[in-house]
């Protein structure tokens, strides 16, 4: 199978002005993203995982041009998104698309479910004035949402619900990619399924791709094709689901996979790799390697030098510590 | 939404009596003898017995309230002892009209005002417009009437000429006026709606609008200007009926012959009839405009129906 890339994202920066001092000026920048590669295939699912303000979902936007990044290119199907003007940009959006975390705060609550599709459709064009109905019909039907609710208010569905409408809301437009923002995180576990599964099934069906952000390593790895891993704004690690789970390479990924707890009654007990300490500030991250500060194979090059990524594998695994410089680094 | 009404409607009967009952009560608590200070200092023992009569005095005081109550509802609030014209009439011939204009003006003034330095502030923080427009904005509310209405006055109508100093009669005459009551209004709801949008936009149906493609005027108008609105209909209600019950520092300024100038000029000359009407008409105008600001601030806010 040739792999036909889709979205490709090339040293991306977005850094986020702090302002302060007597005249408001900026005193600093978040480097929320700092300096990020990485491509995304068509029809796969490619996650990305990380702690809280690791830079995923201001990853996801500026992917979208939802905040305006610092630097960088993103190539979608060729196509330089940050070269585009605001009335182009609007055009394209057509083609990407985004489901957000928080089912009860991405819906506006003064539209019926109806007029939040239609507003889609109309502004896209999808469809023709009078196919309109049917298609936001059909639209709620695919996501598994009866018609006759379509003139309702976002607060008389529940959470569940709401992703669904969320979702339907995406694909209205028949985008070709779906970045999923924490899509799951804020429902119940027994919803989580119901709607992974549900994504998976849109998936196949009008052949999406996805650029699914999260930091549950479970949704993760139910529903990825790749991972990437991210740290204070750098990638650290990237590479096929089996193979990144399997043999996770960064000493943070290994912390991180494992914190995942297992069921597995026979399996023999993984040892818990506890970092210390807290997550550096953004504002001003470590130089070097930044998980220097809380690695425990920390050498005094990690302080200075920042690591690149080294492909470890023929699956493109790739991670970004001096530990592998010479291939995958013997652990155990 | 009618039961809404009902129920709201019977919710103002209880702050009805209390102000009934306030105001029918001063004429009993200010110092002194209501007859005396009626029928005037040099009235002897049996004009003063006679004006307890008249007015019903020696009766006991819950008759005397229902009796006051009573005659208000049909629209008796007694006799003015300036004009001797029955209050009622004085009040609503003229005076409440003059009020209502000038409340009204301003108010249109200052939700325009306030929205457009609101939406522009909001949309772009922390420039240096919304920087400027909310220092104007501070210094808009805390400017005195007085003084304000004093400046207006020494430079357009003094120095420039442009519109006359006192009166209410054609539009020259309002514009002063107008806007020194407006200022403060616009002041302050241009920081409500500041903030209201500022939070407004920072929601994720905000970013979904924008995924969509839509427009950023049309996001910024319809999807957050409409959620952003509720708080501010609120202090736009407030405003109207604090200026209904009588700008009093303005109307004196301007010369204008409106409720507030009315309450001070009859306080002034102890015409107690007049006042207790003035206050009664201003209560009741306060709690109506109240009432329709809630049956507004539902029909923008769709999701109050339901709890």
């Amino acid at each position: 199978m040739s792999k036909k890339a889709l979205l490709e994202v090339n040293n991306l920066k977005q850094y986020f002005p702090i302002k302060g001092g007597l005249f408001g000026g900026t005193v600093n920048h978040v480097k929320a993203v700092d300096d990020i590669s990485f491509v995304v295939y068509e029809g796969e699912t490619v996650s990305v995982v990380g702690e809280s303000g690791c830079g995923k979902s201001t990853t996801g936007r500026a992917i979208l041009r939802l905040d305006d990044p610092t630097s960088g290119d993103i190539l979608f199907d060729g196509e330089n998104l940050l070269g585009l003007n605001k009335a182009k940009m609007r055009k394209k959006r057509k083609d990407l698309q985004i489901i957000f975390q928080d089912p009860y705060a991405s819906l506006n609550p003064r539209q019926t479910v109806r007029q939040i599709l239609e507003e889609a459709l109309e502004i896209q064009n999808v469809v023709s004035r009078k196919e309109r109905r049917q298609k936001v019909e059909d639209l709620l039907q695919t996501v598994g949402i009866g018609a006759h609710q379509m003139d309702r208010y976002p607060h008389e569905f529940s959470g569940g619900q709401r992703q669904r409408i969320g979702i339907a809301r995406a694909l209205s437009v028949d985008p070709k990619l779906v970045i999923c923002d924490e899509a799951v995180s804020a429902l119940d576990v027994s919803i989580q399924a119901q709607v992974l599964n549900l994504l998976k099934e849109l998936q196949q069906k009008f052949q999406l791709t996805y650029l699914f952000i999260s930091h549950d390593l479970g949704v993760v790895r139910h529903i990825s094709d790749r991972i990437i891993v991210m740290y204070l704004g750098k990638i650290v690690e990237i590479g096929d689901k089996d193979s990144l789970f399997e043999n996770p390479q960064h000493p943070y990924t290994r912390a991180l996979l494992s914190a995942i707890p297992s069921i597995n009654v026979g399996e023999k007990k993984k040892e818990r790799i506890i970092l210390k300490g807290d997550v550096p500030s953004p504002i001003d991250p470590p130089a070097g390697c930044r998980f220097h500060t809380r690695c425990p194979y920390a050498m005094d090059r990690c302080a200075v030098e920042e690591p690149k990524l080294h492909s470890l594998s023929e699956v493109e695994h790739k991670a970004a510590c001096h530990l592998l410089e010479d291939g995958p680094y013997d652990y155990s | 939404m009618f039961v809404f009404i009902i129920r709201r409607l019977f919710q103002t009967i209880p702050v009805m009596i209390g102000v009934t009952l306030a105001v029918f009560l001063m004429m009993h608590l200010i110092p002194g003898d209501p007859a005396q200070i009626m029928a005037g200092e040099r009235a002897d023992e049996a004009q003063l017995e006679q004006m307890r009569e008249n007015l019903g005095l020696n009766d006991p005081l819950y008759q005397q309230y229902f009796r006051y109550v009573g005659n208000a509802i049909q629209g008796d609030l007694g006799t003015s002892i300036r004009t001797d014209r029955a209050v009622t009439e004085e009040i609503f011939t003229n005076r409440i009209w003059i009020t209502f204009e000038l409340a009204l003006y301003g108010t249109v003034l200052a939700v325009i005002l306030g929205l457009i330095a609101g939406i522009i502030s909001a949309t772009r923080k922390y420039s240096f417009s919304d920087v400027s427009l909310m220092i104007v904005a501070l210094f808009g509310m805390s400017m005195p009437n007085f003084w304000l209405g004093i400046m207006l006055i020494y430079f357009f109508s003094v120095n420039l000429g442009w519109f006359p100093t006192i009166g209410w009669e054609s539009w020259k005459h309002m514009v002063l006026p107008v806007l020194t009551i407006g200022t403060g209004g616009a002041a302050i709801i241009a920081r409500m709606t500041r903030s209201s949008m500022l939070e407004v936009l920072d929601n994720d149906y905000i970013r979904t609008a924008y995924a969509k493609g839509v427009h950023d005027r049309v996001v910024i108008y319809k999807h957050a200007l409409r959620n952003a609105l509720v708080p501010v209909v609120t202090i736009v209600g407030l405003q109207f009926g604090t200026l209904l019950g009588g700008a009093v520092i303005t109307e004196t300024v301007f010369a204008i012959n409106g409720l507030g100038r009315l309450v001070v000029d009859s306080i002034r000359m102890r015409d107690f009839p007049m006042v207790q009407g003035t206050i009664l008409v201003c209560a009741v105008l306060f709690v109506v405009v109240n009432f329709i600001v809630d049956i507004t601030y539902r029909l923008i806010n769709k999701r109050i129906e339901l709890n």
